[in-house]
């Protein structure tokens, strides 16, 4: 699904009186994937947190299209567009595999079962369906997050740390699916500490050097 | 947006049901909050039926506060709740279905088991009709003004005693209303004046709370 | 409204130089003010017709319950501040504002219970006002332990400002609900605050007191305000430059 153009204009974060970055500027196109690098405790989680809107910008705008990304209609259309998977994977440890992913996808749009079958069987999760959540290793839990990026028709991808605790197989299942998604028009952001060397078309935001 | 209601109460209820030895937890509590009394001041019935109202109301208070510390607490651990706040629905409803969840499990409970209880404090069986109807209109007062102070403290490990400090002054209202009802049955005054007023405060809770608490969450959220 | 004044007011560094400016007048003001409102009230006016001297209590403790009162509506009004605008200076003032607002609750309490000895013979009733005092200060409690509470600073901000709208929305009822519970309870119609035509030499005193407290709790908030502003700002070139010139 094609996005739009996601502008950051000025950005600046500001957490607990300490000032993390600011004037950071970056146009980001449709097809393109952004990996947000940095020592820890640059504001890493912060930036994507900002562009998630969980946290407020402490200057600065972001716009997708025309419109910002924190009034008004702009704001809804953001958040019907975007995705962020953050560090926790918001996976209750009473449900079921099915049912956690059916809720989630719920907050944006309901999902029959079968496609969640289907994406609980794209991550690997084939026969852990209806097995409660913790039963389920943190890596297995981290899988069921990752299924919304196969279920989901967000535009905009925000991910933080997504190969945390996914084995070889999955990171290259992962890698692969989200530079289709950028190929099909889709935007990613994404931090991690794995290497992604050897994708192609990457850029790359070093918030070390931006401060 | 009625099909999200419906799907998160469904949710709601499925976690509730999957533990259901926490559902008790507050019932019992309020029961031996309840039978304290009697074993402090002695069970002389005169004087029982004399404190019957307030010994009520306040363990329902007691009981409903406590229940409620950690309403939004295991979702905002494991990043549920990061997830509410981004969906494009309103977070003001959402919560407000989740607190009404709530109490449906556990003040509609103390709501059920408060005329046992009255009868155990020598209360008349004519008042226990004020009495249900003071707790039927006040806990969802109870719970709604209960998860304002659990949205604010909802990153925080302290425990219902923090909660109990902001949250109580907040409670003094409600149970002014409610014992003052039941008083008023048992001296054969009518009801309906402070079953209003009750009504009133729950219809002032229903609409302002939930932007409360959905700021709350919000704060909450963006540490 | 001359907003460049507002937002000017709004930077720590001009806070800082206007309320240093301003402080010693008012300071003196209030020293000016208390003085002798507390002479002319506890020595110069003339006695109760009921209550005889025990009566001199009110120029302490009605000016002690009006700062309180007010103090809190500051709190509510600088949390709506912090959390529309996102000044700073409001929440300093929120955090700063409300321990003064709490001891201002504390000594109308016990200065009500004073004056309540010799009148009822006990040191504490509940009646309608005590009553909705200590629920008060019990308000003022929870926002303290509130902010105290979340260690991350601007979280903290947010919350107590959220604490302090939902107090002040439910003062009213609070207030209204413990009066009636009053007179459910008590028939008695006594009042601490009766104050039927008060002769001038009794009022006119009390008049200087409320304004000398209010004064005083303008240079207490200041005080704090200030400290407060240098500690979080610490890091800053006016600082530093400003300790410079005090040392």
């Amino acid at each position: 699904m094609k996005s739009q153009p996601v502008d950051i204009r000025q950005l600046a974060c500001e957490r607990d009186q300490r000032e993390l970055f600011e004037d950071l500027s970056l146009h980001l196109e449709p097809g393109d994937v952004l990996q947000v690098a940095g020592p820890n405790g640059s504001g890493k989680t912060s930036l994507l947190r900002i562009l998630a809107g969980l946290l407020p910008a402490a200057a600065g705008d972001v716009r997708y299209g025309e419109d910002s990304i924190f009034v008004g209609a702009g704001r809804d259309l953001w958040r019907q567009n975007r995705l962020y998977i953050g560090h926790a994977p918001a996976v209750k440890g009473a449900l079921s595999a099915e049912e956690n992913l059916s809720w989630l996808c719920a907050l944006s749009k309901p999902v029959s079962r079968e496609l969640i079958w289907q994406a609980l069987q794209r991550v690997g999760l084939h026969g852990f369906e209806d097995v409660p959540c913790d039963h389920l290793s943190a890596g297995q839990q981290r899988r069921v997050a990752l299924a919304r990026l196969y279920l989901e028709v967000h535009p905009v991808w925000i991910l933080d740390e997504p190969f945390t605790a996914i084995d070889r197989g999955g990171v290259s299942t992962l890698e692969a699916h989200v530079m289709a998604h950028a190929a099909s028009g889709g935007i990613v952001v994404l931090t991690t500490h794995h290497s992604l060397d050897h994708l192609s078309g990457l850029r790359c935001l070093d918030l070390g050097q931006v401060t | 947006m009625l099909q999200i209601i419906w799907l998160l109460f469904c949710r709601e209820w499925r976690l509730a049901w999957r533990r259901p030895g926490q559902l008790l937890n507050p019932l019992v509590f309020f029961a031996i909050v309840i039978s304290l009394f009697p074993l402090a001041v002695g069970p002389e019935p005169s004087m029982l039926r004399t404190m019957a109202p307030g010994v009520i109301w306040v363990a329902a208070l007691l009981a409903t506060l406590l229940s409620l510390d950690g309403l939004f607490r295991s979702d905002y651990e494991d990043g549920s709740l990061e997830q509410w706040v981004l969906s494009p629905h309103p977070l003001s409803l959402m919560v407000l279905v989740k607190v009404l969840h709530h109490w449906m499990v556990c003040g509609l409970a103390l709501v059920v088991l408060s005329p046992l209880f009255g009868l155990m404090l020598s209360l008349p069986v004519k008042v226990l009709p004020a009495l249900v109807l003071s707790l039927l209109l006040g806990t969802p007062v109870l719970s709604l003004l209960g998860a304002v102070g659990a949205a604010l403290t909802v990153g925080l490990k302290s425990g219902g005693v923090l909660l109990a400090l902001l949250i109580l002054p907040l409670y003094i209202p409600v149970l002014i209303l409610g014992t003052g009802a039941v008083e008023a049955a048992l001296q054969g005054l009518p009801v309906a004046g402070y079953a209003l007023w009750l009504g009133c405060l729950a219809v002032l809770a229903l609409s302002l709370s939930p932007v409360a608490i959905a700021a709350g969450l919000r704060i909450g959220v963006s540490e | 409204m001359n907003w460049t004044f507002f937002h000017k007011l709004g930077s720590p560094k001009s806070f800082y130089d206007i309320s240093g400016r301003w402080l010693p007048w008012i300071a003196v003001a209030s020293f000016i003010l208390l003085t002798v409102g507390t002479v002319w009230g506890l020595v110069f006016a003339p006695q109760d017709y009921q209550q005889g001297n025990s009566f001199r209590i009110i120029y302490i403790h009605v000016p002690a319950a009006f700062v309180a009162q007010s103090c809190y509506m500051m709190l509510a009004v600088a949390g709506i501040v912090t959390l529309v605008w996102r000044m700073k200076l409001a929440d300093v003032a929120l955090r700063c504002a409300a321990p003064i607002g709490a001891w201002m609750t504390f000594i109308a309490l016990v200065t009500g219970a004073i004056w309540g000895k010799p009148t009822w013979g006990t040191y504490w009733v509940w009646d309608a006002r005590l009553t909705s005092m200590l629920i008060l200060l019990f308000l003022y409690f929870g926002i303290i332990a509130l902010s105290q509470a979340i260690s991350n600073r601007d979280t903290s901000a947010k919350a107590t400002a959220v604490l302090a709208i939902v107090g002040l929305v439910n003062i009213p009822i609070i207030k209204y609900s413990v009066d009636w519970w009053n007179t459910l309870h008590q028939p008695a119609t006594f009042k601490l605050t009766e104050k039927p035509a008060m002769p001038v030499e009794m009022w006119f005193p009390l008049l200087l007191m409320v304004l000398g407290f209010y004064a005083l709790f303008t240079v207490s908030l200041l005080m704090r305000m200030r400290l407060e502003v240098l500690r979080r700002e610490h890091k800053t070139r006016w600082v530093r430059d400003a300790l410079e010139k005090v040392r």
